[in-house]
């Protein structure tokens, strides 16, 4: 920005600070004195449900050490990653896929905003409504999936799907892409979008075909949003609660746990180990933290004005979109 | 949103220059997408149609498209247990509109601070919210409940509602859409006029904010109005529960068999938001890909 249109804001400087002040005042109240607070809490004895006199512990580090050995905090971590994994790769597949064939200029898909319209729905929907939905659907001996599958002759008789670990952690993956797919879509054609059409007809004035512009133009293009939907998909998986929460409560024999229900059962569900809890909280925020720094650097990187030009860009045509609107509106 | 593309008809192309026909792709993605969108319905249809269904039937046949007759009866078995749909709906709505109102106007005011403003720390001040935006509650939340236990503030709504005022993700989107849109010109001219520094922002900033404010407004009610783990862990009161808890209700013993029952409640959480979703869908879709902040 241009620096005449800014005198005379020394003057003016103070309320920068005043109103900044909510927010931080918040900020220090609601969150970084829990964090800070719930450090603290691993490193003492507070557990049962009136705990006693809070100390430090003689080895700090006891309840670091606990969660990082207890092979149900492992389970939970690797229960994680995997049910992580093997959403994400079918979402950002099929993701990229509809991406494709939506902005293809050629094709024109009719009825897109429809499509668009339904393959986001799930994503607003109450996830602890959608993770009941499910278990009703492939509940035993009574269920819908049961029903059709019995119908069309698949099954002779009712099967218990979920007593199997494998079938459990698959569908709680599954809920997780059938809810994130339409967002991540419309991330990445939001991204194509806003890619310099320019390019794109000097492919096709090259003879170019569809994939390869694809795979050579379009993908190279939308990297950083690529990355970006990685990073911050990853913090909500680290993250996933209400499913497998409510879907088979962590089961069967902890095939669905996660590191969110962990931390939750350890504090929340009657053994009262706020100190394990917050420990275990304090190992998930370092990793997220990691990964965080990773979405910081991606932010910072390729950027004339401070951060998410892609954003900024966006917004900045659309306005002279607008106003180029308005200007023929005013003219005619 | 698609417009819809009036497309040159194939009679008026010379033969010679007619593009390749793709009607076979087409009508392929027409298939895989028709496919995707009866995904996103069927589970909802399913559970709509049972809603109306007694257990008796849902246990002969669990799937079903058509309704039958037993929807006030399904009602009056959920009503008649510990799930309570009115108590539920009005503290979802109070956090609900609580926390949106504090996160757009906090977050717009710092924005506004961050982007009008030359202030010793602005830049630092800046990183460090980009630098926090992703901390999820889940890892604060021990200290958080302890905190709040020590001054015996759970079962409060407010402590589900005052932490809005912190909202690091909407101050970053806020900034980023008022850095281009705000002219100093006007904001000069005001103080020419004599208009506080205050009034300015909240007679002529925030209408130039509302785009941005809509868009965030509609994410930040649709994510609180979700939030399972924060209600769940802060409110033990049953008559301070969240539509979110109501339904992890239905997960209990007591409605076990009931199975229409189950449906009914879970169709009373769904119903509502995807009426809203439907009427608001244009801008739901344009908010996301402008970049609408997971939460």
């Amino acid at each position: 920005m241009k620096k005449k249109k800014r005198t005379g804001e020394v003057r003016y400087a103070k309320y920068g600070y005043i109103f900044s002040l909510p927010f931080v005042i918040a900020f220090l109240i609601f969150q970084l004195y829990p964090i800070l607070y719930t450090a603290f809490i691993g490193f003492t004895n507070m557990k049962g449900v009136i705990p006693p006199e809070v100390h430090v512990l003689d080895n700090p580090f006891e309840n670091f050490q606990q969660v990082l050995s207890s092979s149900t905090f492992q389970t939970a971590l690797k229960n994680t990653f995997f049910i992580w994994i093997i959403n994400f790769i079918p979402q950002i597949a099929l993701a990229l896929l509809l991406t494709a064939w939506f902005t293809d200029r050629r094709w024109k898909i009719k009825g897109q905003g429809i499509y668009k319209v339904l393959i986001y729905m799930p994503n607003i929907i109450t996830a602890a409504t959608i993770a009941i939905l499910f278990k009703a659907f492939f509940d035993y001996p009574t269920s819908p999936v049961n029903d059709i599958l019995q119908n069309i002759g698949i099954l002779k008789e009712a099967h218990n799907f979920l007593v199997s670990k494998g079938v459990a952690k698959g569908i709680v993956a599954f809920i997780q892409f059938w809810m994130w797919y339409g967002y991540t879509m419309l991330i990445l054609i939001s991204g194509v979008l806003g890619i310099n059409p320019e390019i794109f007809d000097a492919a096709e004035v090259d003879g170019a075909s569809r994939v390869q512009i694809f795979f050579k133009v379009t993908l190279p293009n939308i990297k950083t949003i690529l990355l970006f939907t990685l990073v911050t998909s990853l913090i909500g998986g680290l993250n996933m609660f209400d499913i497998p929460k409510l879907f088979l409560l962590g089961g069967p024999d902890n095939a669905t746990l996660t590191t969110s229900v962990y931390i939750y059962n350890q504090a929340f569900s009657g053994s009262y180990l706020y100190n394990r809890a917050a420990a275990a909280s304090m190992i998930m925020f370092v990793i997220i933290m990691i990964f965080s720094s990773l979405l910081f650097l991606l932010l910072r990187e390729k950027d004339a004005d401070g951060y998410g030009a892609d954003i900024s860009k966006k917004i900045k045509k659309q306005q002279k979109r607008d106003r180029k609107l308005a200007k023929k509106g005013g003219l005619a | 949103m698609a417009k819809v593309v009036k497309e040159m008809s194939y009679a008026d192309i010379p033969k010679k220059r007619r593009p390749k026909s793709h009607t076979g792709k087409k009508t392929l993605i027409h298939i895989v997408c028709i496919f995707l969108s009866i995904l996103s319905i069927l589970p909802f249809w399913v559970m709509i149609v049972n809603s109306t269904r007694s257990t008796p039937e849902i246990q002969q046949h669990a799937l079903s498209l058509i309704p039958s007759t037993n929807l006030v009866k399904n009602f009056q078995i959920l009503t008649g247990k510990s799930f309570n749909p009115l108590t539920g709906l009005m503290n979802s709505m109070i956090i609900s509109v609580g926390v949106t109102l504090l996160t757009v106007y906090f977050s717009s005011l710092t924005a506004y601070a961050l982007v009008a403003y030359e202030w010793k720390l602005k830049n630092a001040f800046f990183k460090f919210i980009v630098g926090v935006m992703m901390i999820p509650a889940q890892v604060t939340m021990i200290g958080f409940y302890q905190m709040i236990y020590k001054v015996g503030m759970t079962n409060h709504l407010s402590v589900l509602i005052l932490p809005a005022i912190a909202a690091p993700a909407t101050v970053f989107f806020m900034r980023q859409y008022l850095y281009p849109t705000l002219s100093m010109e006007i904001v000069q001219a005001a103080r020419i006029d004599g208009a506080g520094e205050f009034r300015i922002f909240n007679t002529i900033v925030l209408p130039i904010m509302k785009p941005a404010i809509a868009t965030q407004a509609i994410f930040c009610f649709v994510n609180s109005w979700n939030d399972l783990f924060k209600p769940l862990v802060l409110l033990t009161d049953s008559k301070k529960y969240t539509m979110p808890i109501m339904v992890s209700l239905l997960r209990g013993d007591i409605y076990k068999t009931e199975y229409g029952s189950i449906y009914m409640g879970l169709t009373l959480t769904v119903v509502p938001l995807i009426i809203v979703y439907l009427l608001l869908s244009k801008y739901i879709i344009a908010g996301v890909a402008l970049g609408g902040v997971k939460s």
